[in-house]
């Protein structure tokens, strides 16, 4: 009982999390500036951020709904860290492992955004409404790929729980390979997921503001924008356990080290995307998931079928 | 030819490359050789004829007369628009413009400066 | 979804410049635009009046930032045609070469601002980091990164030594190997291209009833340059072509902008190497005798015309700016009609608007009887009283003004 709290609320639980999405930020905006041949801030930089916004005024505009606008972020943030608790970390064995675990974790992931919607739309401002319907169209448009790419790997291991396919494709790291396009399709959905460049127009700051988040501000803003870091440190967690096959169960420490790796290189991959592309328009965007992506990940889910079919004969 | 990130290859030469950044305050640039900041005026020079305020066009210049053939000059700073006309105008070339521009101040009276 | 009226401005992250744009909007799509100006009026043509004209050079300079070379010459070339004076060659290279400078400074900023509007935050930090080698040879040649204050009633101030003419012709190849890269960019950027092409269309008989000028009319098929149909200063001895394209979109104008830099280095390179010695300045009258000229100069953003009527005294009589901007801008709502919400910042951008120089002449409509009436000085000065005196406060009463007793 008490490892279990202390696992849940510490390591590798709600503190470290924060921490760890701290962290994640900062290379992100670091390698974001050296990109672009600028300097980029310190290593604080993210944590300042935090501390100066929940130390400013929370207004809350008188049209708005005030009990709705002050319980939306702290939803958004509980079930982005829930989602955290049912990913391997330092092996192959997440927290607390059950059967079907990876479609609560995508679910859990599907609450922020709802919450960014509905945030959006309580506010009452026109601003704030455009954002939030953006918000929404998008989450019609890149939810679809991103689920159809983590089903394809876990169809080949016949199990539904993240740590069920991680030790799969720890015991066959060649299977691996035939993931690849759904590797492709999950980066991309997961930039779209993320509300970054080339798909940040929810939140498109040169058109809209704001928006969904235009009258937000203070502590509310701050636990929104935590929401945010800690939503890409699970995503791109999410995407190392199950596409990336380099565990060590025999020892937790190198276990560990492998998993920092292995998330800061999906953020590499990630900040990439956001250097070298401009913005698309949201119908450009709903176009080319449903054009481009969805297909891709209907292929792998084709490979991945036929695979099996090789391997039960 | 259309491609997808055609700014990629130079996007990732850059990440070896030094920030194009200078890092102002600890390391100052060098203002070219004619950079117009702060005036300076040569007393020794000066005649008291004033043409420098009559084409100031912000009336940021006074000559005051202090003893025979003897001026000095007050200049403030903040209606200063430091275009050097009175560096041109002036037929004895009394008024020079230095390098100084780290001028800013707490208050206005400050601002107000013998030159 | 109904229709919804959003404001795009007085402030907005999308505006570097205060304007108002109401759109109307269904869903994604613009309705209706309706554009308001004159929050960036500040009584210059009227301050002209009552300053010398060697004191209203560095005011018609400080209209606006980019375009600061190009309302100075074409003041001084207007006050240079009443005082029937001809300046020397070398001035008139001079004048040129900083032009041309400032039009490459200009194209390289609005680079910047375009990447910015569409979320392409990296071309914009590539562009303007280039910007600074130019600012870099401004201050070393005219002592100042904007406004040059370079020219003067009868010639310029300042030479150009043989090293600088070295230091500059390094720079512009620097700077040719980098615009040719973004030109690369520009047609064969995948993103950029979807979100620029076929946006805020422009063809080329709307330029001519609208009146647009500049690369907005260029990017039209329209050739219309002043730099060549009313060649003035150094620019009919030099060779460059007039860059048109046939996008008549976003796309086009970021054609043409991009390739007049390579225009310019080529007649930057020009003037460097042929430019005369001599002297720098003839001798011009404080008071310039009476009469009245009409200047046109081609501004990075287009034409930009200069009246000037002066009276025999050393303050002109009146000083009327028309810049570019106010030409393309009643083009506006027209790009903007039929477009996406998305697209509004970039197509605002794409026409280069320097609101600065636009907002000249005030004209008061009542807003209940929907009157209009056009307030003179005095006038002016009146309403203003009334306007304190109902606000309780009284103008004749203030004791105090700067520290200083009245």
């Amino acid at each position: 009982m008490g490892t279990a709290l202390f696992s849940i609320l510490v390591f590798p639980g709600f503190i470290f999390l924060g921490l760890y999405s701290l962290i994640i930020e900062f290379v992100d905006r670091k390698l974001y500036a050296r990109f672009q041949n600028r300097v980029g801030p310190p290593w604080f930089q993210p944590l300042a951020d935090f501390i100066k916004l929940v130390s400013k005024e929370t207004i809350i505009p008188c049209e708005a709904d005030s009990r709705l606008f002050r319980i939306l972020p702290a939803f958004a943030l509980a079930s982005a860290s829930t989602a955290f608790l049912y990913i391997p970390v330092w092996g192959v064995k997440s927290l607390f492992p059950f059967e079907g675990d990876l479609i609560v974790v995508l679910y859990l992931l599907t609450i922020p955004t709802l919450t960014f919607f509905l945030a959006g739309w309580f506010s009452k401002s026109l601003y704030a409404e455009i954002g939030s319907i953006r918000t929404l169209t998008q989450l019609f448009a890149c939810e679809v790929p991103l689920f159809m790419a983590f089903l394809g790997p876990a169809i080949l291991t016949g199990t539904w729980s993240v740590s069920g396919v991680a030790s799969y494709y720890n015991a066959h790291p060649l299977f691996a390979l035939f993931n690849i396009p759904g590797l492709i399709v999950a980066l991309i959905a997961s930039q779209g997921k993320l509300e970054r460049v080339p798909f940040d127009i929810p939140e498109a700051e040169t058109e809209i503001v704001g928006g969904a988040f235009t009258e937000y501000s203070g502590r509310l803003l701050a636990l929104f924008r935590m929401t945010i870091d800690i939503e890409m440190v699970v995503v791109s967690a999410l995407i190392a356990a199950v596409f990336i096959p380099l565990f060590a169960t025999s020892l937790p420490v190198l276990g560990f080290v492998l998993f920092l790796i292995k998330t800061l290189l999906v953020v590499f991959l990630l900040t990439i995307m956001r250097s070298v592309l401009a913005r698309l328009r949201l119908e450009q965007m709903v176009n080319f998931f449903w054009k481009y992506m969805t297909p891709l990940a209907l292929i792998q889910i084709l490979i991945v079928l036929i695979l099996k079919g090789v391997l039960a004969a | 030819m259309r491609k997808v990130g055609k700014m990629l290859p130079l996007v990732m030469k850059m990440l070896i490359r030094k920030p194009a950044t200078v890092m102002y305050p600890s390391v100052k640039p060098e203002m070219p050789e004619h950079f117009r900041g702060k005036l300076e005026f040569d007393a020794s020079k000066c005649i008291g004829c004033k043409m420098c305020i009559r084409d100031c066009p912000s009336g940021a210049l006074e000559i005051e007369k202090i003893g025979e053939k003897q001026f000095k000059a007050i200049v403030y700073l903040d209606r200063c628009i430091y275009c050097g006309q009175c560096t041109d105008s002036c037929p004895k070339k009394a008024l020079k413009c230095t390098k100084c521009f780290e001028l800013a101040n707490y208050t206005r009276e400050n601002l107000k400066v013998d030159i | 979804m109904g229709k919804i009226l959003i404001p795009i401005g007085p402030q907005h992250p999308a505006l570097k410049e205060p304007e108002s744009f109401n759109i109307l909007l269904e869903g994604e799509r613009v309705a209706a635009a309706n554009v308001t100006i004159g929050y960036n009026h500040r009584g210059i043509e009227k301050a002209c009046e009552s300053r010398t004209y060697i004191q209203d050079m560095y005011l018609i300079e400080r209209i606006c930032g980019i375009c600061s070379h190009s309302h100075s010459t074409c003041f001084i070339q207007t006050v240079e045609e009443i005082a029937g004076l001809s300046i020397p060659k070398r001035a008139s290279f001079i004048r040129t070469l900083i032009g041309e400078l400032e039009r490459v400074h200009s194209h390289l900023l609005w680079l910047g601002v375009a990447g910015h509007e569409i979320g392409f935050d990296t071309l914009f930090m590539y562009s303007w980091r280039d910007r600074e080698f130019v600012m870099d040879i401004l201050a070393m040649l005219t002592g100042n990164r904007v406004n040059y204050s370079v020219n003067t009633i009868g010639g310029v101030r300042r030479d150009i030594s043989a090293d600088q003419i070295q230091e500059v012709l390094k720079a512009v190849d620097i700077l040719e190997n980098r615009t040719e890269y973004y030109i690369q960019v520009a047609y064969e950027e995948t993103t950029l291209i979807s979100r620029l092409a076929g946006v805020g269309r422009l063809p080329e008989d709307v330029v001519m009833r609208l009146g647009a000028t500049g690369p907005v009319a260029r990017a039209a098929g329209v050739k219309k340059d002043v730099r060549r149909d009313d060649p003035y200063a150094a620019y009919a001895d030099m060779e460059f072509n007039v860059i048109t394209d046939d996008h008549a979109d976003v796309l086009g104008r970021t054609i043409v902008r991009v390739k007049e830099l390579m225009e310019s280095y080529k007649i930057i390179r020009q003037l460097l190497n042929s430019i005369p010695d001599g002297p720098l300045i003839v001798k011009a009258p404080r008071k310039i005798p009476a009469g009245e000229a009409v200047t046109r100069y081609e501004a990075p953003r287009g034409e930009d015309v200069h009246y000037v009527k002066s009276n025999g005294t050393d303050m002109p009589e009146r000083v009327k700016v028309r810049a570019p901007t106010l030409a393309n801008l009643a083009a506006i709502s027209y790009m903007l009609e039929g477009g996406y919400l998305a697209d509004v910042p970039i197509v605002i951008a794409a026409i280069d608007p320097c609101f600065s120089c636009t907002d000249r002449m005030i004209k008061v409509s009542n807003m209940n009887s929907g009157e209009e009436s056009i307030l003179d000085w005095n006038g002016l000065r009146d309403y203003s009283i009334k306007w304190y005196r109902e606000q309780g406060i009284e103008l004749n009463n203030i004791k105090t003004f700067r520290g200083e007793v009245r």
